[in-house]
């Protein structure tokens, strides 16, 4: 599909739901992104979010004189994992196994949900409590638990402001950023039957917090993601702030864990670079308020049935790609989100998938085969802030561009790209950039069209035809009077 | 098991395996150039400095510090949780007893319910390792630092903490753990940003945190 093609689907959206998040259905960016930049309370809770956690991580990054060593190792660590997974994901296994855990393997979503309901019913449960977890977003388990008759409860407090507010998640770290104090009000004394709830957050934690005691203390499954495997220990971490995740891995008799297969890191010390970039960069913190990392059945301590589903769901697709399998480096700290240009105007939402911001620009047409959300690639300036926080050092600029070839090359497969018009123009160009006497005639050529139509030198505002896509968004410097190479000739020898 | 008997961690291996000869870069080795690590395990700044920073990231967090000497340890104890009017006291099962001074009551843990756990008005527990740069403490739930829950239900938390334990950076924090036990670190009391980016103390951990720092 051609950039033409993407804008031209935009005219469909309507035939989309605007705000699903599964990139199969979703609308195109442009067409998604034109209805969330109208809603300005939208922009301005995103605007917000982000300026906070972006002005305290600047701070404590500065303070870190050691920032750029802890990338190059977070990278390598991370890269390390990628090149010998195999071999870490079958030691993490021994080792889970070998402390009283189990650990299942799904190819693929419906598996991994399958997997997960086949856990629930052998123990009979009927309610399950849940860490938040991007993973079981991606694979939709929610949803699916419900239609198998399973309550999941959300106790993350964004999560739950989602889950009672009937809404999705538009941050990796912050879900809920979206809404500010009033809406979250309105949700909870709707939901909770609280009708004298003020907006003060303080009291709105309160109130999620009375909520969900009683559960906590009651449910006795769990479900979570998992932040890191660990190859050496077998050990899986979870890094939280509200104790939400504390309560999940330790209260219930049977916890679940579902991990995507790239989260594997070689060693316990790793964790010594990660848990230091992750929390900097994700909320702006010296340290989270909470990380647990433990392996299998602790005993007389915790669930006494303790389960990881290692999930692939087209990872291993995107570890095929020599570029774009950098992408799987990603500690999901959001940071990129934060810094980018285009995410801080639109929000999530218009990504139409969990993995919004310049991550999900990459990770989700990958995970989907390139075959669903192509639009993705393109919402970008390229303008390299989210390479520049990454902690990882996650080259997405390269990848967005790389990405944006995939996608020219997919559509130029099919039989009606010999009649698209982009296509025909760029052929046209590369003809007239491979050979020098046809360049410099186009250049005079264009210089004689350009006398005709205007004067002086002022940009260009409006172009005709399919130019105009350009001048949509962006003004044009006029064609100068006299090339580069012109000049070296004219002034003669010095 | 997918027909055939190829069961999805077979196919899942295969596919890494294919991707890996395909795309993999050439091994290589980490830099590990960061503070604390490998022959820069020592701290740069001393040991006073050092605890020094460790007791001001604490009170960034709003938890108290209180130095002590180790034969003041119990009384301090009594009258901190006195003075905050907390009286049922867990304690884990290998807790020193020379810790417990007469006053509050105190539960040793032999396989307290959750409901016993949920009533009490705090915890006093050991620790394993304190990191100064981000006022962080580890707790691997040894004897004296009990399981996982005791330091989760109860609103308050009492951590005594040696000055021999508490190191400058996270490597150093890391190389003196047992990777073998459960660990769990935390940095302040439970918290979150949720609701517009706007800090909120205690949401399911403890609201409530002193430090006992004893000096040798």
């Amino acid at each position: 599909m051609s950039l033409v093609q993407i804008e031209r689907g935009s005219h469909e959206a309507r035939a989309h739901d605007a705000h699903t998040l599964d990139p199969r259905t979703a609308s195109p960016f442009p067409a998604a992104a034109k209805i969330d930049l109208r809603d300005t309370q939208l922009r301005r809770n995103v605007a917000r979010a982000t300026d906070t956690i972006q002005r305290k991580r600047a701070a404590l990054v500065e303070e870190k004189t050691d920032w750029q060593a802890l990338r190059d190792a977070g990278a390598a660590i991370r890269r390390e994992a990628l090149t010998n997974l195999d071999r870490y994901l079958l030691e993490f296994e021994e080792r889970f196994q070998a402390a009283g855990g189990t650990v299942h393997w799904a190819a693929n979503a419906s598996e991994a949900n399958r997997i997960v309901l086949g856990i629930l019913r052998e123990h009979e449960a009927s309610e399950v409590i849940k860490i938040k977890s991007m993973t079981t977003a991606e694979i939709g388990l929610n949803d699916f638990l419900a239609r198998h008759d399973v309550a999941a409860y959300e106790t993350d407090l964004a999560e739950l402001i989602l889950q009672l507010g009937d809404d999705q998640p538009s941050h990796i770290v912050v879900p809920a950023l979206h809404k500010n104090r009033q809406q979250v009000r309105e949700i909870f004394a709707r939901t909770m039957g609280l009708p004298d709830l003020t907006d003060d957050p303080e009291a709105l934690t309160a109130a999620a917090r009375r909520y969900l005691r009683e559960k906590f203390l009651r449910v006795k499954t769990a479900i979570c993601g998992g932040n890191f495997l660990i190859a050496e220990t077998g050990g899986l971490a979870i890094v939280e702030s509200e104790g939400n995740g504390r309560m999940c891995l330790t209260l219930p008799e049977t916890l679940i864990a579902i991990v995507g297969i790239e989260k594997v890191i070689p060693r316990f010390a790793d964790l010594e670079v990660l848990l230091q970039t992750l929390p900097r960069s994700a909320t702006g913190e010296r340290m989270n308020p909470y990380n647990s990392i433990w392996s299998g059945v602790v005993p007389g301590d915790g669930p006494k049935n303790m389960h990881v589903v290692l999930l692939d769901n087209g990872r291993t697709r995107v570890l095929r790609d020599a570029i774009g399998r950098q992408t799987l480096q990603c500690i999901r700290c959001g940071a990129c989100q934060n810094a980018c240009p285009v995410y801080r105007q639109t929000g999530g939402h218009a990504y139409g998938s969990v993995y919004a911001g310049p991550i999900g620009a990459i990770l989700t047409p990958q995970l989907e085969d390139m075959r669903y959300a192509q639009s993705l690639p393109y919402a970008s300036s390229l303008c390299g802030a989210c390479y520049e926080v990454c902690p990882v050092k996650i080259n997405i600029p390269e990848v967005l561009v790389h990405l944006r070839a995939r996608v020219v090359d997919r559509g130029r497969r099919k039989l009606a790209s010999l009649f698209d018009q982009e296509r025909a123009g760029m052929m046209m160009m590369a003809a007239v950039f491979a050979n020098r006497s046809r360049y410099e005639a186009a250049q005079r050529l264009a210089r004689t069209a350009q006398r005709a139509v205007r004067h002086g030198d002022a940009w260009y505002h409006w172009l005709p035809g399919m130019a105009g896509r350009w001048t949509e968004t962006r003004d044009l410097a006029p064609l100068p009077q006299q090339t580069f190479r012109e000049w070296w000739q004219q002034r003669g020898q010095p | 098991m997918t027909p055939g008997g190829i069961t999805s961690r077979d196919r899942v291996l295969e596919r890494i395996r294919k991707a890996n000869l395909r795309a993999a870069g050439p091994r290589e080795a980490i830099p590990r150039n960061y503070d604390g690590a490998g022959s820069h395990r020592a701290s740069v700044q001393g040991k006073d400095e050092v605890v020094g920073l460790f007791e001001t990231r604490l009170h960034d967090y709003d938890a108290r510090v209180i130095r002590v000497r180790r034969d003041e340890i119990a009384a301090k104890a009594a009258e901190l949780l006195l003075a905050g009017n907390r009286r049922r006291i867990v304690v884990p099962d290998g807790s020193p007893m020379a810790w417990q001074a007469d006053g509050p009551e105190w539960i040793r843990d032999h396989e307290l319910s959750v409901d016993v756990l949920n009533g009490v008005d705090g915890v006093m527990t050991a620790a394993t390792v304190g990191v100064a740069v981000s006022g962080s403490i580890a707790l691997q739930h040894g004897a004296a630092e009990g399981r996982r829950v005791l330091t989760l239900l109860p609103d308050y938390q009492l951590c005594v903490i040696e000055v021999a334990q508490v190191v400058e950076t996270l490597p150093e924090a890391f190389a003196r753990l047992d990777p073998a036990r459960p660990v769990t670190f935390f940095s302040g009391p439970s918290a979150t940003a949720d609701i517009e980016m706007a800090r909120i103390k205690g949401v399911h951990g403890p609201r409530f945190l002193d430090v006992l720092l004893v000096e040798d």
